[in-house]
């Protein structure tokens, strides 16, 4: 885990900013296509959009147990249904390792121009990712990395601990006058990788204002959990200036314990990017007031990248004419001044 | 076969009188106390850590309205539990029954009839659950660790169909105003653990529905024997349990104003070991409400402190374990002494015909 930590910390330097280019690849107006990626209405203004070969994607995620997940592969299906060269095989979502094995197994045996695939677990896909490989078929690898580098064509990766830096960096410029605020931090569940890579960009961003963690806890990234940690750690701490919380699915139940206690002295900036976060911050009613998106377009930016990769096209807005190796998606803030942006890709939690 | 059977009416003899005294006065006292004295030592050490941030007024009360969720839904495994039973559907009932009860369906039903019915709806639902469960177990003679845990998955499947996945926001204004109100300075959710828990310790220790709990779960062969009808009992427990996850639900659907198929993830295991530790033998049998009451108040005191001291999750996780260890190993001695005492008696009951299985699933050869 620590290879795959710092492999990420060197690619977030190397490639941030890239998302626009990926999701606007095709498109002079990367902004606007960022927001519209998923839902359509891209203005393609290159020639990588016109319609080539029928290409055959297959397309395994696992099962879509909670908002962002089933968002991906909505997304995947909607930037397939975009393109009438893409014939996207969807296999019904799994988090059984074994199942989603003998669905790439499938996709190999029925012979697909290129494989998405987002793993429940990367290293335990990494074997047959590479059998893929090896048979000819390019691999797209999104969001959870495999162990061997091989094993993947193109990898598209959100950034975990670019989302830290992202809110470490919004509470700095809230905070950054008062060195003896006090900032709390909601974390998801503590013993995955993402939770630590987040958690550890929080607090190297605010190390950087002289800030720290004054109070953490750990939710499991649903709703009562969240509404079940914020309650203590609302008590553990009576006076607040700041609160990240790392998932906006708990958030609902961070928002409610935070009702329930009627505090309201302090600001929260969530993660993640939901509907419902970023209907909040709109409407400014709450002590929600930015959140950090952790894209839900990775699958839907993979699909395009394999339709690419298929017809020997590269990234249009990129010189080099190949598709880059790897892709890190930017992890921005969202706030009430540029939510507009970002809301019609937001994932209903 | 003749032992047990002839034995057998004493045994059911015995059984009141645990039911009655021994639940609360005589035998469980000293474990009740030794409790209340973990408790104390508990809220010692949060004293002296945390000060006035764990001695204030609203601490309380958090810690309070944080036990209460999972309090309900262990009162109704103590029952089953007592029964010789096991429930551990019940984090999956709470899901199936939050989620059921704030579909845009029955939101729009409260809207025009009153919020009522979505707290009928979390309770029909959690009961019917409840009675599949029994039935199953009771006259499908199925093992009742096997029947919950089907039950488990199929309730969080049919949860996580119904909502699609997503969490549905509770809109109704009228429920939250309700669930989420304070009378006498103490919140809603307190005052429906404190009422469950009332008529949970009247229900066992006051009733004959309570005395046949007890005579199901010591034997339940010698119960039939005695003319219960043990089947129609065991299906009453799960039923019961059931409602209990109904009534949580609605709780959990005021605290965190959401119906979601993740809620009460776990919680099946945090109300058996609050269950267990409150001195209820897994077995069946014997147990009590307000041992049960101080378990769950324990770990919630627990994570409270924790968080307090600002002391990371797997730390906590640690001491969890460490706590149910200890309080499973005495709970070991004192049923050895008890299985020494009335060991002609111990024959297991599923050995002999009749008794259904669900009833006495846990009752070891031994």
């Amino acid at each position: 885990m620590s290879a795959r930590h710092r492999r990420l910390l060197t690619t977030t330097v190397a490639v941030v900013g890239a998302a626009a280019l990926v999701t606007g690849c095709t498109g002079n107006t990367p902004e606007a296509s960022e927001s519209g990626s998923g839902s359509g209405g891209n203005n393609a203004a290159s020639s990588n959009d016109d319609p080539g070969d029928t290409v055959v994607i297959g397309f395994s995620a696992p099962a879509a147990d909670h908002g962002w997940m089933a968002q991906i592969t909505a997304a995947a299906q909607a930037e397939a249904d975009r393109y009438e060269d893409i014939d996207l095989r969807v296999a019904e979502g799994t988090n059984d390792v074994s199942a989603q094995i003998a669905q790439v197994e499938t996709f190999i045996n029925d012979g697909v121009d290129a494989i998405v695939l987002l793993p429940f677990d990367g290293d335990a896909m990494t074997p047959i990712a590479l059998e893929a490989m090896q048979a000819g078929i390019p691999v797209i690898n999104v969001d959870r990395e495999f162990s061997d580098p091989n094993a993947a064509r193109v990898t598209v990766l959100g950034d975990n601990y670019g989302m830290g830096i992202s809110a470490g960096q919004y509470i700095c410029s809230e905070l950054g006058d008062q060195p003896d605020a006090v900032v709390a931090e909601v974390a998801g569940i503590d013993s995955l990788p993402l939770t630590q890579e987040r958690s550890q960009g929080f607090a190297d961003a605010l190390a950087e204002c002289g800030l720290d963690v004054d109070n953490r806890v750990a939710a499991e990234f649903t709703v009562e959990s969240g509404e079940e940690v914020t309650a203590n750690l609302l008590q553990a701490a009576p006076q607040i200036d700041a609160i990240w919380n790392h998932d906006d699915d708990q958030g609902i139940g961070v928002l409610a314990a935070i009702t329930n206690a009627g505090r309201d002295e302090f600001f929260m900036v969530g993660g993640a990017g939901s509907a419902n976060a970023m209907r909040s911050i709109q409407a400014g009613d709450s002590v929600l007031q930015a959140t950090v998106i952790y894209p839900a377009s990775q699958a839907a930016d993979g699909v395009r990248l394999a339709r690419l990769l298929a017809q020997d096209k590269g990234l249009s807005d990129l010189t080099d004419v190949e598709v880059p190796r790897q892709i890190t998606l930017s992890a921005p803030v969202v706030t009430a001044d540029n939510v507009d942006q970002y809301i019609d890709s937001a994932f209903e939690s | 076969m003749s032992t047990p059977t002839t034995q057998a009416p004493p045994a059911t003899g015995t059984a009141p009188r645990r039911g009655t005294g021994g639940s609360f006065l005589s035998g469980s006292v000293g474990r009740n106390a030794g409790l209340v004295i973990a408790l104390v030592i508990l809220c010692v050490v949060g004293v002296v850590t945390a000060g006035d941030r764990f001695a204030s007024t609203d601490n309380l009360i958090t810690i309070l309205r944080l036990a209460a969720v999972t309090g309900v839904v262990s009162i109704g495994m103590t029952f089953v539990i007592i029964g010789g039973g096991i429930d551990l559907s019940v984090g999956a009932l709470v899901a199936l029954s939050s989620v059921w009860a704030t579909t845009l369906a029955t939101q729009a039903l409260a809207d025009d009839i009153h919020w009522i019915v979505m707290v009928g709806t979390a309770l029909l639902v959690g009961g019917l659950a409840g009675l599949v469960n029994g039935v199953v177990i009771a006259y499908g003679k199925l093992v009742a660790f096997i029947a919950t845990l089907a039950m488990l998955v199929a309730a969080r499947g049919l949860a996580e169909i119904l909502a699609n996945r997503r969490t549905q926001t509770v809109k109704n204004d009228g429920f939250l105003d309700f669930f989420t109100a304070s009378p006498l300075g103490l919140p809603a959710l307190v005052w429906i653990f404190a009422l469950v828990a009332v008529v949970g310790w009247v229900l066992l220790n006051r009733t004959t529905f309570g005395r046949r709990t007890f005579a199901v779960g010591g034997n339940a062969e010698a119960a039939r024997l005695a003319g219960i009808r043990v089947q129609r009992h065991t299906v009453a427990l799960y039923v019961l349990s059931g409602i209990t996850c109904g009534i949580a639900a609605v709780m959990l659907m005021a605290r965190t104003t959401t119906g979601s198929s993740t809620h009460g993830t776990l919680l099946e295991l945090d109300a058996i070991a609050a269950v267990v530790i409150g001195g209820t033998l897994l077995i069946g049998g014997r147990g009590t409400i307000v041992g049960t009451v101080l378990g769950v108040l324990i770990f919630t005191s627990l994570s409270n402190v924790f968080t307090l001291n600002n002391i990371s999750s797997s730390a906590q996780a640690v001491a969890k374990g460490v706590i149910i260890v200890l309080a499973v190993l005495l709970q070991q001695r004192v049923a050895a002494g008890r299985k020494q005492r009335r060991s002609p008696a111990s024959t297991p009951p599923t050995a002999a015909d009749g008794a259904p299985a669900g009833a006495s699933p846990g009752v070891p050869a031994p």
